[in-house]
């Protein structure tokens, strides 16, 4: 059996340019229907969610950065596990990836209150795709229902095809390259990397290193999977400080 | 008093004969295949082994039920006499319609199943968790969950346990035993999708 991974992301901030392939890429990839009338940014459903963050400076001075916020896959103490009634979210000890079991959860949404990163999301609403859309769903991604939690997983149905086309050449191990989430292979930046964060000749892995790199809330403790990174001071600042004072916190 | 007996016998009797054989029947629709195949004609005469028909793809997915090119391949013309093939010929070889097979094992959409990951690395034989179903000489009827439209093979605990096998099926639970007496137990997202 090959080693234990811990798959993470990294996400250059100074390279988002805010467009939202991402999420585009991520609905398509995982069966995330269009939102209804109804929702608003808490009711809606989805696993990436790119927020708009500034410097709260006057114009000349004023900056604006981007953030790509999903499921930070935590690695130590993961919130929503704990509280979870239903032993529907899990760790994967081979993947390191946490994992959302939608026909398991009973909607009481105790992880969306514990989770520190707004990074889970609630089915109000039975999924409903607009007429012929529905021939475009994933046959890799089962669609949720009504009164389920949901979040991402790191494209599991892609690590699933991955570990197939391993297992049809005879191997356990799979191809790296054959393994890259929706959203890593749609952002035209190349803000967004994936990888094994415990193979030290991995991007990510190095990225994870670098001195501009710094996860959202780390002083938290839970250990978060993606790794950000920016030059600029007041972007890293804002990772540690939830609300600014005043401010409408880190919403968009 | 062994009046009182015997019917005390006779009710008992008949309330296991309800449960048992009456009780499954009223719970699960059954469907008849569109044809009634013989698997152990085709394996002695065609193909020894099941890959044959049911066949891997390039890339490593499972084709499942073959086609109608795959049995037009040999039954474009009757190669027996029976009435069986005649009737196959005519009602889906020569105007080209594809039967509708009904899969025994077809899984809900939330299962994620690799054949090949279990034949090939796990060398899992087809029939530990099929059955001797190469071996029969006609298709069991397919029994249906009517309100799921679930197979009674994937979903739902014999009511009577009587000549099933204990090991191997396709229920959650006989995927989970078989995972857990290996430790190939890992996460729900391992299997589900």
């Amino acid at each position: 059996m090959s080693a234990n991974k811990r798959y993470g992301m990294s996400i250059d901030i100074d390279k988002c340019n805010g467009c939202g392939a991402c999420m585009m890429a991520c609905a398509v990839e995982n069966n995330i229907p269009p939102a209804p009338e109804a929702a608003n940014d808490r009711r809606g459903v989805t696993w990436i969610r790119v927020y708009k963050v500034d410097n709260h400076l006057a114009y000349p001075e004023r900056r604006t950065a981007f953030v790509p916020v999903l499921c930070q896959q935590c690695g130590h103490d993961t919130p929503c596990v704990h509280v979870c009634p239903q032993q529907a979210v899990d760790v994967d000890p081979e993947t390191g990836i946490v994992g959302q079991m939608p026909e398991r959860c009973l909607g009481c949404r105790y992880c969306m209150v514990a989770c520190p990163y707004h990074a889970r999301y609630f089915n109000w609403w039975d999924p409903k795709w607009p007429a012929g859309m529905e021939k475009t769903l994933n046959p890799d991604v089962a669609p949720r229902m009504r009164g389920v939690v949901e979040k991402c997983n790191f494209c599991h149905g892609r690590w699933h095809a991955a570990q197939q086309k391993a297992a049809a050449a005879g191997q356990r191990e799979i191809d790296a390259a054959d393994y890259v989430p929706a959203c890593v292979e749609a952002c035209p930046t190349g803000a967004l990397r994936f990888g094994d964060l415990s193979d030290s000749s991995t991007e990510v892995a190095q990225d994870a290193q670098r001195p501009e790199s710094f996860r959202l809330l780390e002083k938290i403790g839970t250990e978060p999977k993606i790794h950000y990174r920016s030059r600029r001071d007041w972007v890293r600042e804002i990772a540690s400080a939830p609300r600014p004072e005043g401010k409408d916190g880190l919403r968009g | 008093m062994i009046g009182g007996k015997i019917a005390f016998a006779s009710g008992m009797l008949l309330a296991l004969a309800g449960g048992w054989l009456a009780f499954p029947r009223i719970l699960y629709q059954t469907r008849q295949q569109p044809v009634n195949f013989s698997h152990k004609v085709h394996a002695e005469k065609a193909g020894a082994k099941c890959e044959d028909c049911h066949s891997f793809r390039d890339d490593g997915t499972y084709a499942g039920i073959p086609t109608l090119d795959k049995c037009s391949g040999c039954h474009t013309a009757a190669m027996g006499t029976t009435a069986e093939e005649k009737n196959f010929i005519d009602q889906y070889v020569t105007p080209n319609r594809e039967p509708q097979w009904l899969s025994y094992a077809q899984q809900p959409e939330n299962v994620y199943f690799s054949h090949i990951a279990h034949v090939k690395l796990g060398h899992v034989k087809c029939e530990q968790c099929h059955g001797n179903e190469g071996g029969t000489g006609a298709l069991r009827p397919y029994q249906q969950d009517p309100i799921s439209g679930y197979s009674r093979d994937i979903w739902g605990r014999p009511v009577a346990p009587v000549g099933l096998r204990n090991e191997g099926g396709m229920k959650m639970d006989d995927c989970v035993n078989c995972h857990r007496r290996q430790g190939l137990e890992y996460s729900c997202l391992g299997c589900h999708k």
